[in-house]
């Protein structure tokens, strides 16, 4: 399943290509591509597990900046 | 500015006073070390607290090689070596540098915001008379809707009472207003300027005009450049290698040379290594790129050009080969009468006549500009329609075949060999061929200056796709200056046709293919960039295409490439710089040639200079 979702406070475009290699590396993550401009994310990941695997990539979102949410 | 900058910029400001306070005070008054280090310490820790702070936090969360870090890393270190204005001095530019970025990327984003400000707020609905106004969302497929003067066209619909100017200014970037009137269709998004509109909603707000572009170009981020890409893989390796080097920069010297007991060589040392710290971060070269590229999608947006991702913004600049579709692209799309042959015992208008007649009731184009031309239209019977053929009916009690040469042999009558190069519609009478018409279908207007321009920038060959006989293609194409002509292609052919034309390509360039949709998804599909042209009429097109032009103007084409251009110039521009300015400063550094200052100008100044050099990026000539 694809979806997108928007982010708040990303302030670093480094950041944000940090977050996707972290993101990339979570089991069960397709695709990934998070966009510092727009503010928004694409994620496609298995439809199974999606919800826990969302879990996962706002902890690692968090921990490269704790200030960005996903707004999931 | 937000609330956020303006605390930034408040603390960048009180930091600034303290520090040159401080300053005046040692330079005049004789302290102890001690005392001015304290003295200094505090612009230092008022400036640079937030950055100190998050990178604490950063170092419990494992995160070492943050911009942050590295900050606090390389002004510590210089307090270390006694260097205490420059200390406080990174710490404010830095703080400068991350102001003013946010404030660029802010801009850039509420510019495009503007930009795309199409989202309609409300729909009025009109249902036995009684009229309300509700979220366009909760409108469905068939109810009528109600437009005023001055508002936007909350959903795609087709006019039932009413006429009006529309401006489509915000869509299309045409400045002219477009006339519409009962039976119309209307796309969302279109102010109404004077008349009162009763529409009937043809599709839901999600599959509506307005939707379907603010999901394009909100997503067209997501489809990063090659440049992209390459910028965060970079930037990944060089921070840490930068930190490796500054660490053997500020150990190895001291060591190696023996001298590893004494203070003024090690300090020195470090602080040459401190100023590797202060550059080692990509910032500048990060940010830019994506912000280039979002401008000049945005920019193009304006100007009724939308391109799906940066990755194909990127790309058109690539294309040296151009593949127009011919009719609905370069030409018009409708068909006039140009020339009537007759046979003996016909006349002119007798032909017009009995093919206006049978084809009355056809849709078909050249059916349309048949009917259009004749002065008498008769009644027909037993009308049969063979696709792709023509048709057959009984005109005034005789039998009439109307339609391709193929058509009238089919049904064993005689076609004189030499009629017409042109486009047309073969008409026979009771077994007995009759006469033939010629259609023309003109270029469009601004095609010949189009293909011209594209020439000026840079693209090579150009070639055109059509369905047509190929004397009417190659005349049109000579008058556009085109250079290769595949003619009498059926639907499917035109796939294997734009792959023949890409095989040829040798040095790396890639292909594009035009063409308003019609027929043609599969190959808007397969070109490295397709451009849909006129519009959201075909949904098969949008999808498969790379970029959608709003209007009919070739000359968007245009504008697309020299967007594309200019984009990757100025992305290119920034990241040669950028390079070039910390490459430099990592080779004077070692040697003694670099201070603090020079290194602040090649994180920070490069930052501003090269944040600058992308917000060019949204502005377009027209």
């Amino acid at each position: 399943m694809r979806k997108n979702f928007k982010m708040q406070d990303l302030d670093c475009a480094n950041c944000a290509a940090k977050m996707e290699e972290a993101i990339r590396k979570i089991d069960g993550v397709a695709y990934i591509s998070i966009s510092f401009m727009a503010q928004k994310m694409v994620i496609e990941a298995d439809d199974s597990r999606f919800d826990e695997i969302m879990q996962q990539v706002a902890k690692a979102v968090r921990k490269v900046d704790k200030h960005c949410e996903v707004i999931l | 500015m937000t609330k956020k900058q303006k605390r930034s910029a408040l603390r960048i400001a009180l930091s600034v006073v303290l520090l040159a306070v401080c300053a005046v005070t040692a330079h005049f008054v004789q302290l102890p070390q001690w005392a001015v280090l304290l003295l200094f310490a505090v612009p230092y820790f008022v400036s640079g607290f937030p950055v100190l702070a998050e990178a604490a936090g950063n170092i419990v969360r494992g995160q070492i090689f943050d911009e942050k870090f590295l900050m606090a890393l390389a002004t510590v270190g210089a307090f270390v070596v006694g260097e205490y204005p420059e200390a406080s001095f990174v710490m404010i530019f830095f703080q400068i540098g991350e102001l003013f970025e946010s404030m660029a990327v802010g801009k850039s984003r509420r510019a495009i915001a503007d930009l795309m400000d199409i989202r309609p707020d409300r729909a009025r609905t009109v249902c036995d008379g009684q009229i309300n106004e509700v979220d366009p969302e909760e409108v469905q497929v068939g109810m009528y809707i109600q437009v005023l003067p001055g508002e936007r066209v909350p959903l795609d619909g087709i006019v039932c009472e009413g006429s009006a100017a529309l401006d489509t200014a915000a869509l299309t970037g045409e400045s002219l207003p477009r006339e519409v009137g009962v039976g119309d269709a209307v796309i969302s998004g279109c102010i109404n300027t004077n008349g009162v509109l009763l529409l009937q909603v043809t599709k839901p707000y999600e599959e509506s005009t307005v939707a379907r572009i603010l999901e394009l170009v909100e997503n067209a981020g997501i489809h990063k450049a090659k440049s992209e890409k390459f910028i965060t893989r970079f930037a990944k390796y060089y921070t840490p290698c930068v930190c490796a080097a500054a660490l053997l920069l500020a150990v190895l010297p001291p060591v190696v040379t023996g001298q590893a007991n004494v203070w003024s060589v090690w300090s020195d040392w470090i602080y040459r290594a401190m100023i590797f710290l202060v550059i080692s971060c990509p910032c500048a070269l990060v940010i830019s790129v994506p912000l280039s590229f979002f401008g000049g999608i945005g920019g193009a947006g304006a100007k009724g050009i939308l391109i799906k991702g940066s990755e194909h913004l990127e790309n058109i600049a690539r294309c040296k080969t151009f593949v127009f579709d011919k009719t609905g692209t370069l030409t018009q799309g409708n068909f006039t009468v140009s020339d009537v042959l007759y046979a003996d015992g016909f006349t002119e208008k007798d032909v017009l006549y009995y093919a206006a007649t049978a084809e009355q009731h056809s849709s078909h184009p050249l059916a349309k500009a048949v009917c259009a031309e004749s002065e008498r239209i008769g009644e027909s019977k037993n009308v049969h329609e063979k696709a792709g053929f023509g048709v057959s009916a009984t005109v005034d009690g005789k039998l009439v075949f109307v339609g391709s040469e193929a058509l009238l042999r089919e049904n064993g009558i005689a076609v004189p060999d030499n009629n017409t190069s042109e486009t047309a519609v073969f008409v026979a009478v009771e077994g007995r061929y009759a006469g033939c018409i010629a259609l023309r279908d003109r270029v469009k207007e601004d095609a010949k200056q189009a293909i011209a321009e594209l020439r000026s920038l840079g693209v090579k060959r150009i070639c055109m796709l059509t369905g047509d006989r190929e004397e009417a293609a190659l005349r049109d194409a000579k008058e556009l200056g085109i250079d290769e002509v595949y003619a009498q292609l059926l639907p499917q052919d035109k796939v294997e046709a734009a792959q023949k034309i890409r095989s040829a390509i040798t040095d790396g360039s890639l292909l594009a293919f035009v063409g308003d949709g019609i027929n043609d998804a599969p190959v808007l599909a397969a070109a490295d960039v397709g451009f849909a042209m006129g519009a959201f009429g075909s949904d098969a097109a949008v999808e498969a295409a790379d970029a959608v032009l709003m209007n009919d103007r070739l000359q968007s084409l245009v504008t697309a490439v020299a967007v594309s251009t200019k984009t990757t110039r100025i992305v290119k521009q920034n990241i040669v710089f950028a390079l070039a300015v910390k490459f430099a400063v990592l080779l004077l550094s070692p040697l003694g040639f670099a201070n603090m200052g020079i290194g602040i100008f090649a994180d920070v100044g490069v930052c501003v200079l090269a944040v600058c050099n992308a917000l060019r990026a949204m502005k377009i000539k027209s």
